[in-house]
This record gives structure tokens, sequence and C-alpha cells, in this order.
């Protein structure tokens, strides 16, 4: 494939910029999960 | 304590999962099946990811001007709302901002250049720098209604762009291509698995913001939870040092 190192390259940074902020953003629930009452998580 | 489930719920989990399957299908379309460009080659394959970016960034602003319209206009003025338009905001920079790296990726392979100041890339740069000031100023002191009214005032004028942004490359004279699907002739200028990888790309996209929008209003929520239960103990210890 021509140009591969920038087709994969746009794809690769979308991908890991992606999946870190969704890591972060699973990572901060649970962390704040972990002292929240019932109350305070009505999804539960 | 509830403490263990986190912000998920079954059903995002099963959204979780057909977001994964719809982007590794996305994957094996965008840069396998799919057929290359007469015109632009194999260049075209950043198409399938810049595009759905942009597109989720819209959708992302285009919610968070909602809720905070609905915030502001409704009577009992619910934090519901300003957080979810705080979460959608947030998800829509990382977007723009994926859009803008991807799109200059390909500018380079097309243009020769990473960066021109031309109409669309220079909106959508100012459109980028205006939703990082609405979640600086989501980050600025106060009550949590303080914190609603305020950016839900600057979301409403930060909407304005978005049009601008998108109809720039007939505004101006503009490097940055017209729209291949979506253009004034309804000339869909793309072959079938073209057109349905680039159509999976949006419906994942769009799928993979809305579970993140989920995830991330309900740690918001936390976030202010935690902020008032705070606030009350302060509250709490300055009277009992005032009664003592």
């Amino acid at each position: 494939m021509k140009h591969a190192s920038f087709i994969f390259g746009s794809w690769g940074i979308t991908a890991v910029s992606v999946t870190v902020y969704a890591v972060w953003v699973l990572r901060r629930g649970r962390e704040l999960a972990k002292h929240a009452t019932r109350e305070e998580m009505p999804w539960t | 304590m509830a403490g263990q489930s986190g912000t998920g719920t079954s059903a995002t989990r099963r959204l979780g999962i057909l977001v994964i399957l719809m982007l590794a299908a996305l994957a094996l379309c965008g840069l396998w099946f799919s057929a290359e460009d007469v015109v632009q080659g194999s260049t075209v394959r950043i198409m399938y990811i810049h595009v759905p970016s942009i597109w989720t960034a819209y959708i992302a602003f285009g919610l968070t001007g909602l809720c905070s319209a609905v915030y502001l206009s409704g009577k009992n003025r619910s934090l519901a709302w300003d957080r979810v338009a705080g979460a959608s905001g947030e998800i829509g920079v990382l977007f723009v901002a994926v859009s803008l790296v991807t799109g200059s990726m390909w500018g380079r392979l097309t243009w020769g250049t990473y960066w021109v100041w031309d109409a669309r890339l220079t909106s959508t740069a100012f459109l980028f720098i205006t939703y990082v000031g609405y979640l600086a100023v989501r980050q600025l002191g106060g009550t949590h209604r303080q914190r609603a009214r305020r950016s839900s005032v600057l979301a409403l004028l930060a909407i304005l762009e978005i049009p601008l942004v998108h109809f720039s490359v007939t505004l101006w004279r503009s490097l940055h291509q017209e729209a291949s699907v979506a253009n004034p002739n309804a000339k869909v200028e793309l072959d079938g698995l073209m057109l349905f990888s680039l159509f999976l790309g949006l419906i994942a996209f769009t799928l993979l913001f809305v579970w993140l929008v989920l995830h991330r209003q309900r740690s918001m929520m936390l976030e202010d939870a935690f902020s008032d239960r705070g606030l009350d103990l302060a509250i709490t210890a300055r009277r009992n040092e005032a009664g003592a």
C-alpha cells in the first residue's frame, strides 16, 4: 500500500487517542464509584 | 457504599461490545477491502476515520448546545442537562482534535503540506479552541448552578460556529474539497464498498460517542455529588466550631 505510514499512522493516532480517553473515563468512573452510595448512582 | 459497578450497566456493556465489533469491521473495510480512489489512490483510506471524527464532533457540540438550551429554558433547571452538555463538549474536543490531526496527515499527502490557513482548516481550529475554552470555563469556581449557567450561555454562542465550519468550503475559496456524499447536487461520488465503509464509520463513531457520553456524564454526576458532600461536611464542621 502506498503512503502506508501516513494511513496507518492516522488510524493509529485515532485508535490510541480514543482508547486512552475511554480507559480514563472508565477508570475515573470506577474510582469514584468505590466511594459512592447507591443513592448517588441511580443507574445501578 | 455501593462500590463496584462503576459507571457501566448491562446496556452500556452491550453497546460497548457492539461498538468494538463495528470498529473492527470498519478497520477491515477501510484498510483492506475497499477500493482505492481513482484520483487520491490509497490516501482515501484516511477519509473513513477523518469524516466520522468531524461528524462526531458536530453531533457532540450540537448536543452540548441543545442540552444547554434546555437547561437555560427549563423550569426546574436540572443539572443533569448541564452534565450531559459538559460530557458531550469534552468528547467533541477529542474528536475535533482527531479530525484536525488526521486531516493534516491527509493534507500532507494530497496538498503537499500539513497545514494551510484555509477557510475550513482555520475555522475548524477556531472551533477546537472555542470548545477548549468552554471546558476551561466549566472548571472555574462557584456552585454547580453558576457553572451550568455560564457554560450554557457560552455553548449557545459556540454552536453558531458549526454552520460556519461546515459551509466554509462553499462560502469561501478553499483548498479543502466539498462534500463527496452530502453535496448540493445530490450526486454520490463514491462506489458501493467505499460508501458502505464511510457510513459504517459514521454509525460506529456515533455509537462510540453515545457510549462515552453515558459513562462520562455518570462520572460527572459522582464528581458533583462528592463536591456537594465535601461542602456539606465543611458546613457541618464550621457549625460545630461555632457551637463549641
